[in-house]
């Protein structure tokens, strides 16, 4: 390996045999090229896919009411569901070892909103202090709706930074602003922000005021809750699946639903979609290791289809070199430490060139469900390590089969 | 030098073996320019690659300067040929991508002689037949002629015991022969001792003694009055 004299000779060769060089270079670059590329893309579409869930807590429970779609106890299909207080509170109290946090939601609707003469078109919900642990609302200014709020029926307002950037970009702070919501005024006391724009075009107040304010009664619109982190990931979706069809019977049970109507009632749990996600990803992630491994496979097949042709090309020279005394394993030798050094040499450019591409677009690459795709530095490296070890395997067998040919048929090879 | 005795080689070809050699014996003493002559397929190169060491005997003895040489593996043949023996090939056999110094010196590079040295001596035998300008040039650039002294040049630059040349005139025309011959004359007139197979009459008048061979036995073996390729050219 250190015999500076088989370098030259190998120097030698290489360059002299640029061409050859060349495309055993090209097939082993491109090999780990191809593989770091797609093993990028997939860790990329992992980091998308788990981006998409930070959004919300990651064990938050939603309920929806809808419309019932079968007949039950009398009762015709097309009945609309609405929530009031008293499910909220009913539900909060059998599961109150279960949830970690709840909110009702009424949604205001028909009233016009105004900042001074400026109308401003966003949706007004009314929630309760919980909900920014479930919506995962980050306090940018001031402070969430507080339980002092809500027992006092506040006018207060918590808006979402857009909002703020959108409409409060002349002064430096909304906060002690005052908004009117179908005339009556809503003082603001907070803003929040979110992983994703369209979810901070709301304005928050507390829903005993909307109730009340907004001829609410007790109606509600949805109910949202997390639920306490579990051990672990299995134990956690379990316990989400639990608490989701108790709370589903329930509100079944109460509204005359049939069990069986899954339009009446929507429960949907953030853990349970998590789950389908993440196992796609897995798939994902399963199916590009899987392309990834071919390719190398193919590389190596390339590489070895080479070693073969470049051996029988070099069947005479073998045979001269033999008849003026070469050893057998000076010309394996030879041969293997010519495609160890090629290998290595291309697989490393391979390596550099995809892994460059990918530090430097990688960042920038914003696509839905694709968010910096990047690669374990060790994994490429092993990739390129097992491509040269298997250029060198599938080398040595021709290279050994070369330097036991008789000589006279390696020089009769024409 | 050279002592064979009783040497047999046959050959397999599918079921049927065809017996080569049939019990050569002949020596050959230092200094001596010996052309094997025969038609082809009377194992004249049967013999030369025995005596090369590039085949193996199936039966006999084979002593080389009083070095028996027999049951070689790979590694000791490949020592003996590198240290005892220079190969002439009909065909040149000479290294394409490697230029004429190159070639030359390729035998020391197997004696693990140092860059420099090698390439010093390689040049000094590439003098000796004539070719010092044409020491960087390839041998696509060369003529036949200059390839086979090329490959002279290649056979002496080890100082083996003996030369081995096979039909080294057989790809050249009749002035370039006599001139390849001339070379190999005065290499023998250095004291070296050289075996040439050749099925060409006049080539073998060249050497100091004919061995005849027919059907894998000898049938004369003669000591001729030498004719100096130089008359010739």
């Amino acid at each position: 390996m250190f015999d500076l004299e088989r370098w030259q000779e190998i120097f030698d060769t290489i360059r002299k045999n640029k061409l050859r060089t060349f495309l055993t270079g090209v097939s082993v670059a491109s090999g780990i090229f191809i593989l770091v590329i797609l093993l990028g893309f997939g860790q990329g579409m992992q980091n998308g896919i788990a981006r998409e869930f930070e959004e919300d807590a990651s064990t938050s429970v939603w309920v929806w009411p809808g419309v019932t779609s079968k007949e039950f106890k009398g009762l015709n299909p097309g009945r609309r569901i609405q929530l009031r207080n008293e499910n909220f509170e009913y539900a909060g109290a059998i599961y109150r070892e279960e949830i970690e946090y709840q909110s009702p939601r009424y949604f205001v609707n028909n009233v016009q909103i105004n900042y001074g003469k400026e109308s401003l078109a966003y949706g007004i919900q009314g929630i309760s202090d919980n909900f920014q642990f479930i919506e995962n609302a980050k306090m940018v200014e001031g402070r969430f709706i507080n339980a002092q709020d809500l027992s006092n029926t506040a006018k207060v307002a918590v808006i979402g930074r857009k909002i703020k950037k959108d409409v409060f970009k002349e002064i430096d702070s909304p906060i002690g602003e005052f908004i009117t919501v179908s005339g009556i005024p809503f003082k603001i006391i907070g803003v929040y922000g979110e992983t994703e724009e369209r979810e901070e075009e709301r304005i928050y107040i507390p829903i005993n005021t909307a109730q009340k304010v907004f001829n609410g009664a007790d109606r509600i619109n949805n109910m949202a809750y997390t639920l306490p982190p579990a051990e672990n990931f299995d134990e956690a979706v379990a316990q989400a699946v639990a608490f989701k069809e108790g709370l589903r019977s329930y509100l079944q049970q109460t509204h005359t639903v049939a069990p069986d109507d899954t339009s009446a009632i929507q429960v949907w749990s953030a853990l349970e979609e998590a789950k389908r996600y993440f196992s796609l990803t897995g798939n994902i992630k399963f199916f590009f290791w899987f392309v990834g491994i071919c390719t190398i496979i193919a590389g190596v097949v390339g590489v070895s289809n080479i070693m073969l042709i470049v051996v029988k090309e070099r069947t005479r020279e073998i045979g001269i070199r033999k008849a003026l005394g070469a050893k057998p394993w000076s010309i394996i030798g030879m041969i293997l430490h010519e495609a160890i050094f090629i290998t290595t040499i291309s697989g490393f450019t391979g390596f550099i060139f995809s892994m460059g591409l990918l530090e430097i677009l990688g960042p920038h690459v914003e696509v839905d469900y694709v968010v910096n795709p990047s690669v374990n530095f060790n994994v490429a490296l092993a990739m390129v390590l097992v491509l040269v070890i298997a250029g060198t395997v599938a080398g040595f067998f021709p290279a050994w089969r070369a330097a036991h040919i008789h000589t006279i048929d390696a020089l009769r090879d024409e | 030098m050279i002592e064979i005795k009783d040497l047999h080689k046959s050959y397999k070809m599918g079921s049927n073996s065809l017996h080569v050699l049939k019990g050569i014996n002949f020596k050959v003493e230092e200094g001596e320019l010996v052309a094997i002559m025969g038609s082809s397929g009377s194992g004249k190169s049967t013999l030369l690659n025995i005596l090369g060491m590039l085949d193996e005997a199936d039966s006999g003895s084979y002593d080389l300067d009083g070095i028996p040489i027999k049951n070689l593996n790979e590694t000791k043949a490949a020592n003996y040929r590198n240290k005892f023996l220079g190969f002439i090939f009909q065909s040149f056999n000479l290294i394409n991508y490697k230029t004429a110094l190159e070639n030359v010196a390729l035998p020391l590079y197997y004696q693990k002689m140092p860059r420099k040295q090698r390439q010093e001596k390689a040049m000094k035998y590439l003098e000796q037949v004539g070719l010092k300008e044409w020491s960087h040039h390839l041998p696509s650039e060369l003529s036949g002629g200059q390839k086979q002294r090329v490959a002279i040049a290649r056979a002496m630059v080890a100082e083996p015991k003996v030369l081995l040349a096979d039909e080294l005139t057989g790809a050249l025309d009749s002035t370039t022969s006599y001139e390849v011959m001339e070379l190999i004359q005065n290499i023998n007139d250095q004291g070296n001792t050289i075996l040439v197979v050749t099925h060409e009459p006049d080539i073998a008048q060249m050497c100091k003694r004919i061995v005849h061979l027919k059907d894998g036995v000898i049938v004369k073996d003669e000591k001729i009055k030498q004719v100096r390729a130089k008359a010739h050219v």
